[in-house]
């Protein structure tokens, strides 16, 4: 194959290069990043509609006050299920997993990860640990009624199958721990020749801030997971008081690692919004290093906020104060990102293609979840809303509308790229406003209704609550109509899209859109060599400048 | 230290505040995200302006946020501070949280499954669970404290009003967690003793089995 000038590796596409292995094989057992990366692309999206099923289902049992289609014991696993799927199988894993590990190599101009091996190991750990989640649906007992935090003395007593969701999230976290031990080891081996860490572009940036994070912080939930099921097991008294455990000491474990793990999810979207918005406005990224650094400062300070969950848990002033405090330090590095793209749009060129929408959704949702979580930093308030619905509602507008709009995001942003085929722009830009308007009238209602004191993982609710429930539960119809419309879109798009075979779908300047669509095995016909800074527009615009002439 | 306003005062102006900044701010991010998607649109501004950032402004929107997210920590302190410390003349109730009711102490010995307490006065309640976690929230007091079987916590109000209020558990323990209402009940000091002593006599036999029993022990 050498003497020869065709080279399947370099000339071919991933998605129709032979390997060693033919047909589905050649999938399942791929070491490629970009195949592994479309197969976490459709075990994550799978699972995300599996969790949207749940929430769905459960907003239409609270359409109306009293039972509508379930008893409370199905409703409190729906809800445990929902958290835990959405949480553990979709906001944690879905973009480093899919796009991380599409794009890392691309955009650091590599031809894989570090190490491709353990990058198909990951996943296999993905869908083993998702796989012993769920099977608790199926065992007798039941499926697990803990909610998806699994505090003790509960967890310990109640008869249902917390054991197999434990396991699962315990394995799903070392999935987790393997990806971003591989992403940290790639960006300090792996970047081309000329690209230091100032020319990398910020999604690598979140990707290595989140990483570390996924290293460090996962074994602290492994750790403390294993310890229920020893309590549960053995009886051995660490959190459950009558045994003689204490249970506050698990809300700090849980949390400790729970906390960053918000980081985890949010840091890759803001590097996927960080990439977007400089190409739709033709123009350099305003303050790169004050936005890679607060990539830094948010996954440094990050793990340093957990107890702001605990401040209604009887913890001493001292502690509740120094948290509080460091709670509203960290909004900081957030607040600096967001003006950073707000100032990156000023006398841009815009164009307002669906990827540039679901960003600029994203600041907007992201920002209300951001000041809401001000809200609750302070802490009187906090003690009123903590545990109410204003708290679901803030965290869905940091996870849904900011990682989940992160996601869809970066699918349609990337989309042409890994498959070769244009989707339906104008069927992407319905699904959109339609997704926005949904995902407001669902969530924000919550926001009002937690103030008024209805608290969360409620089966029922009294009588004022119910025209507040009932916008919320409309919202969701329209949020999951949209959703299937997009997933429609893409499935189509898939299918009998139109082929393209542009290198460059939206003007980006970063090294993924240099290499043909799709990319063959290696990436790169030739290793590409980095003479400059990302998002360099001036030559561009100058040429673009020119051609208007 | 701040009893010119009440708590719940306190934490509606601590809400208030932090609310009425973020819309300015949210509003203000948005009306600019708008105004420049509009400006700036690819038809009207074909070439962008390169400005690669501007180290006095990212200072600026740095330092500035910084000031005020500490005002508004300062205003969720206040409430906290009040909360944390109960009068010592306070009246004090035993709170007990189980799967899934709250039954109710009081200094004489007689227990409700309602909250009865006499207007006027600082209530101290002492929270103690005697299952799982669970959480004693009354929204229209603005507060909610954890109920745990080895920690005990307390928490502390005055009724500004005679009334009724309700009274939820918000920490999730299980299958009737939703259920697990009940009511706060405030009334005249006069209806309050009436009460009380009427509850006594009608409790009389349980509360003088406890009484006599306690000793023993
Ligand atoms: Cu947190
Ligand atoms: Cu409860």
């Amino acid at each position: 194959m050498s003497n020869s000038t065709f080279n399947s590796a370099t000339d071919v596409s991933y998605l129709e290069y032979q390997g060693k292995h033919k047909g589905l094989a050649g999938w399942l057992l791929s070491v490629d990043h970009k195949r592994i990366a479309l197969l976490y692309l459709f075990s994550v999206l799978s699972f995300f509609l599996v969790g949207l099923t749940f929430g769905f289902l459960m907003r239409l049992e609270l359409i109306a006050p009293g039972r509508t289609i379930m008893d409370p014991q199905t409703y409190n696993s729906f809800f445990t299920l929902h958290g835990i799927i959405m949480i553990f199988l979709f906001v944690v894993p879905g973009l480093p997993a899919i796009f991380g590990n599409f794009f890392l190599p691309l955009v650091l101009g590599a031809p894989d990860v570090a190490f491709p091996r353990l990058n198909l190991l990951s996943w296999y750990l993905y869908i083993i640990g998702g796989a012993v989640a769920l099977i608790s649906v199926f065992l007798p007992g039941g499926p697990v009624d803990t909610g998806w935090t699994f505090y003790v003395p509960y967890s310990v007593r109640t008869n249902t199958n917390v054991i197999p969701a434990m396991v699962g999230a315990f394995i799903l976290g070392f999935s987790s721990i393997v990806t971003g031990l591989n992403f940290v080891v790639t960006i300090h081996r792996m970047r081309a020749k000329g690209m230091t860490f100032f020319r990398m572009p910020l999604f690598s940036w979140s990707l290595y801030a989140t990483s570390w994070i996924q290293v460090l912080a996962t074994p602290i939930i492994g750790i403390t997971l294993i310890m229920v099921i020893f309590e549960r097991v053995f009886k051995v008294g660490i959190f459950d008081p009558t045994l003689g455990g204490d249970p506050v000491l698990y809300q700090h474990l849980f949390w400790i690692y729970s906390h960053p793990a918000v980081y985890i999810m949010i840091l890759p979207a803001m590097g996927v919004i960080s990439e977007i918005i400089p190409v739709f406005s033709r123009k350099t990224i305003f303050g790169y290093k004050f936005i890679a650094f607060s990539s830094l400062g948010i996954a440094f300070f990050g793990s340093l906020v957990w107890a702001h969950h605990m401040f209604t848990s009887g913890m001493s002033t001292t502690a509740s104060i120094i948290f509080s405090l460091l709670t509203f330090l960290v909004a900081i590095p957030s607040a600096v990102k967001v003006f950073n793209w707000v100032a990156t749009l000023y006398k841009g060129s815009i164009s307002l293609e669906p990827p540039m929408l679901y960003a600029l959704a994203f600041i907007f949702l992201f920002s209300i979840g951001g000041f809401t979580g001000l809200i609750q930093g302070a802490l009187s308030v906090d003690l009123h809303i903590h545990d109410t619905s204003f708290i679901v509602a803030h965290f869905h507008y940091v996870m849904f509308g900011g990682t989940g709009f992160g996601i869809f995001a970066g699918l349609h942003y990337w989309f042409p790229k890994m498959f070769g085929r244009k989707y339906n722009l104008k069927v992407a830009t319905g699904a959109f406003w339609a997704l926005f308007v949904g995902f407001n009238l669902l969530y924000f209602p919550m926001f009002i209704m937690g103030w008024l004191g209805m608290p969360r993982r409620y089966y029922d609710y009294l009588p004022e609550f119910t025209i507040y429930h009932q916008i919320s539960t409309y919202g969701s119809w329209i949020l999951v109509t949209a959703v299937l419309v997009m997933f429609g879109n893409f499935l189509s798009a898939i299918r009998k899209g139109e082929k393209t075979s542009e290198p460059n779908t939206w003007g980006g300047t970063t090294l993924e859109w240099e290499t043909t669509t799709p990319p063959p095995l290696l990436n790169f016909k030739e290793a590409p060599v980095v003479t400059g800074e990302p998002y360099h527009y001036g030559d561009a615009a100058e040429s673009a400048g020119k051609e208007a002439k | 230290m701040f009893s010119e306003t009440t708590y719940v005062q306190q934490v509606d102006n601590a809400m208030i505040f932090i609310t009425a900044v973020s819309a300015v701010l949210l509003i203000v991010i948005t009306a600019l995200m708008i105004y420049f998607v509009i400006r700036y649109n690819r038809k009207r501004h074909p070439i962008a302006v390169q400005i690669e950032g501007n180290t006095k402004l990212e200072i600026a929107w740095t330092v500035i946020p910084i000031i005020i997210v500490m005002v508004m920590f300062w205003y969720g302190y206040i409430g906290y501070d009040t909360i944390m410390n109960p009068p010592a003349d306070a009246y004090k109730i035993q709170v007990t949280g189980k799967m899934w009711v709250w039954e109710f102490n009081y200094p004489n010995g007689i227990k409700s499954d309602t909250l009865f307490v006499p207007y006027g006065k600082p209530i101290q309640c002492d929270l103690k669970s005697l299952d799982v976690n669970h959480s004693f929230y009354i929204p229209a007091l603005r507060f909610k404290k954890d109920v745990m079987a080895n920690r005990p916590t307390k928490v502390w109000f005055q009724p500004e009003k005679v009334g009724s209020y309700d009274i939820a558990c918000a920490e999730y323990c299980g299958l009737n967690h939703w259920n697990m209402y009940t009511k706060l009940v405030v009334m005249p000091q006069a209806d309050y003793d009436k009460w009380y002593a009427a509850e006594l006599e009608l409790q009389k036999p349980t509360v003088a089995t406890t009484a006599t029993a306690e000793p023993t022990k």
